[in-house]
């Protein structure tokens, strides 16, 4: 049925378009001269039709629902009193499945009854909806045909429902965004109903296993995000020391040393890089990295611990290599051939030319991508879940085991979770924390980009 | 006819700076320059005149090989510079480049202060060996390029917040600042307004006291203006080549005339 009623409403916009714009033809072929194209007649009528009524559609299919729902609810009135609220879900959970003919065990009569008006009302609603669909289509294919003429402006009006459309869109990002921020804020501000601030954003301890039920034996807990945080931060920085001088390099050379040869092997290979999934990363760290540098320890007679923080940050070291060469590559193309020329008639060498005059015009970009590089290691995730380990420690010792912040919202939210317990909850103001770490650095990635900008335009 | 009569002009000096000898350039399957001989001489304004696409260009930067950052583009022939190949392998081009200065179409400061860009070339090649010789080149340099009554109080300021005509002349002053024997200038003036253009001319004219300068131009009444010699470029081909008074009152071959009177181009 409601497919039915899609399919009225696109034939009868189409309709519209193919009868406004025929209206304008025959105004253009009786000699008068018409303000906007013919197709722009079309369209206005096409538009008119499908706007309003596919929001018409939306709104009732969303509320369709409930009040189906609370007709049905009311034609069981009696059978419902006294009963509580999670028992009235399942009551209802129950007669729609039986209204699908699943029925488990030998159901009361009333709820057979129920099913079959349930199903009897879905069905009017759906009719209701196709007639409703229709009508309104109708009465818009009539009105927009009684606005053709010579000097409707139907050009003006098919821009502002296009605009229209455009800035709702564009809405729906910002719409999204303050979502995310929305349920992060409020599940963290309920953690820290239980924990308190200071000692989430001052403490140096992170035991995060207390019981979820009373009868559980399990440590007190402790939620200081610091030691966490120092491990996020140990294993990013081993990211960036590999990433950047490596990325840097390469973007320089494939830019303007490497042969043609190299460069048209050596980029597909960097695209490779960088789209291997994570979890394949992941692997390469556990099963080829953390074991060649354990060994590697033992042969020198340093003890290291096995899930070497150097294995999980050099690896996304490398995961980070072709983003940051990829940027500093594109920045580097993007400094005009006439800065190039200019170093160069001056009789600078290449290398003079590079650092003299492309880097500096180049940097913005390079900063740029270097920044996101950084967000991107700090919310890393599959790499540090596989290599890197699960145990808080205060340190910064690359050779340690560390945690990251990803890895314990990760950890805390798998398994046996219960929301309203300070572990669980605890995983929120992680990901707050994050966030905001990483909201932060893009604020800075963006205002360096703008201030060197300025410099060098 | 012209602004200035230039049959006044006489060359005074015979020095040969350049000498080509049957240089052909192709790129990739397409030859841009097919056989040039031309010499030109010392503290003397050559100019290269021709229709777009002729070659003028191309030629111009074989003389200093910036066209060896061009993958595709190939030079034979000879060219010398006081005697001495130029294509020769143990000639480094970036030395080549210290001697023979370049200006290109469009001005291209670097993002960097005025100060700096002058200073630039001073510094890659160790011309100055204390901060105050290197104020002094880049003070000289610009008073050459006229610009020092207008930067000289924002020397610090980005090059490239000057206005079109003063980045241009600090692209000048940017080429004068390394010491070359040789400036090209390639249209120099094309992006310029008429009041920054007669600066550069007249400033074009100074600089023959001590350079050799080649300027390629489109306008033939700069070419009649600032230069003593003129080669007339067409399809690749080096047409005419004299005394620039002779070539726009007498020239010899037709297809110069047509270009001068405005018939071809």
């Amino acid at each position: 049925m409601t497919s039915a009623a899609f399919l009225c409403l696109f034939a009868l916009a189409i309709l519209g378009y193919v009868w406004n714009r025929q209206a304008a033809t025959a105004i253009r072929a009786g000699g008068a001269r018409l303000h906007s194209l013919e197709g722009f007649h079309g369209f206005y009528a096409l538009l008119t039709v499908l706007v309003p009524v596919l929001l018409v559609m939306l709104l009732w299919l969303v509320l369709q629902g409930q009040v189906v729902d609370s007709l049905l609810r009311s034609g069981i009135a009696g059978h419902l009193e006294g009963r509580s609220a999670g028992e009235v879900q399942l009551i209802l959970a129950e007669i729609k499945s039986i209204s699908r003919g699943m029925v488990f065990g030998t159901p009361e009569p009333w709820k057979i009854d129920a099913a079959e008006r349930y199903l009897a009302l879905t069905a009017r609603a759906q009719t209701l909806l196709l007639v409703v669909v229709v009508v309104l289509s109708l009465v818009l294919v009539v009105l927009g045909r009684s606005k053709v003429s010579a000097e409707f402006r139907a050009r003006h009006g098919v821009e502002r429902i296009v605009s229209g459309l455009m800035i709702a869109c564009s809405v729906v990002a910002i719409v999204v965004t303050l979502g995310i921020v929305a349920s992060l804020l409020f599940e963290t501000l309920r953690f820290f109903e239980r924990v308190p601030v200071t000692e989430f954003l001052f403490g140096t301890n992170w035991e995060p296993q207390i019981p979820l039920r009373e009868d559980q034996v399990a440590a007190e807990g402790a939620f200081g995000w610091i030691p966490v945080m120092l491990g996020t931060l140990v294993i990013t920085v081993i990211a960036l020391v590999v990433a950047v001088p490596v990325g840097l390099m390469t973007a320089i050379y494939l830019n303007e040393f490497a042969p043609r040869k190299f460069r048209a092997v050596a980029k597909p290979f960097l695209e490779i890089l960088a789209g291997v999934p994570t979890v394949v990363y992941g692997f390469f760290a556990i099963l080829v990295v953390a074991p060649a540098m354990r060994a590697f320890a033992a042969s020198l007679g340093v003890d290291v611990s096995p899930n070497i923080a150097l294995a999980a940050g050099s690896v996304m070291g490398i995961m980070l290599i072709p983003f940051i060469s990829s940027f500093a590559d594109d920045a580097l193309s993007a400094v005009p051939q006439s800065l190039r020329d200019g170093a160069l008639g001056l009789g600078a060498t290449r290398a003079e030319m590079m650092l003299d005059v492309l880097f500096p015009a180049a940097i913005p970009g390079i900063v740029g991508g270097v920044l996101l590089a950084v967000s991107r290691a700090i919310g890393e995730t599959m790499i540090v879940v596989m290599a890197a380990g699960l145990i808080a420690k205060m340190t910064i010792n690359p050779l340690d085991s560390v945690t990251t912040v990803t890895v314990q919202i990760v950890t805390l939210l798998i398994g046996d979770t219960s929301f309203d317990n300070p572990k669980t909850l605890a995983a929120f103001a992680l990901g707050m924390m994050l966030f905001v770490l990483t909201l932060m650095i893009n604020v800075l990635a963006l205002r360096i980009v703008r201030k060197y900008r300025e410099a060098y335009d | 006819m012209y602004d200035t009569p230039t049959v006044e002009r006489t060359v005074e000096n015979n020095t040969v700076k350049f000498a080509a000898r049957d240089v052909h350039v192709f790129y990739g399957e397409t030859e841009a320059i097919k056989g040039v001989d031309v010499d030109i001489l010392d503290k003397t304004v050559t100019a290269f005149i021709g229709p777009s696409g002729c070659g003028k260009s191309t030629f111009l930067r074989c003389l200093n090989r910036m066209n060896d950052t061009i993958d595709i583009c190939r030079v034979t022939g000879t060219i010398t510079l006081e005697g001495a190949d130029i294509y020769d392998k143990r000639i480094d081009p970036v030395q080549l480049r210290a001697r023979v200065g370049m200006v290109f179409q469009k001005p291209n400061p670097f993002p960097k202060s005025i100060y700096d860009n002058v200073a630039y070339g001073p510094r890659i090649h160790g011309l100055a060996r204390n901060k105050a010789e290197l104020d002094e080149i880049v003070e000289k340099s610009l008073r050459r390029a006229a610009l020092w009554q207008e930067a000289k109080d924002r020397l610090h300021e980005p090059g490239t917040g000057l206005s079109g005509g003063q980045q241009q002349r600090l692209c000048i002053a940017r080429a004068v600042a390394t010491a070359p024997e040789v400036l090209l200038m390639d249209e120099p003036c094309s992006a310029l307004d008429p009041i920054a253009t007669a600066q550069v001319e007249e400033l074009i004219d100074e600089l023959r006291q001590d350079y050799s300068v080649v300027i390629v131009t489109h306008s033939m009444q700069q070419a009649a203006r600032v230069s003593q010699k003129t080669a007339f470029f067409h399809l690749g081909d080096l047409v005419e080549f004299g005394e620039t008074s002779q070539i726009f009152t007498n020239p010899r071959d037709p297809r110069t005339e047509s270009y001068i009177t405005g018939r071809i181009g």
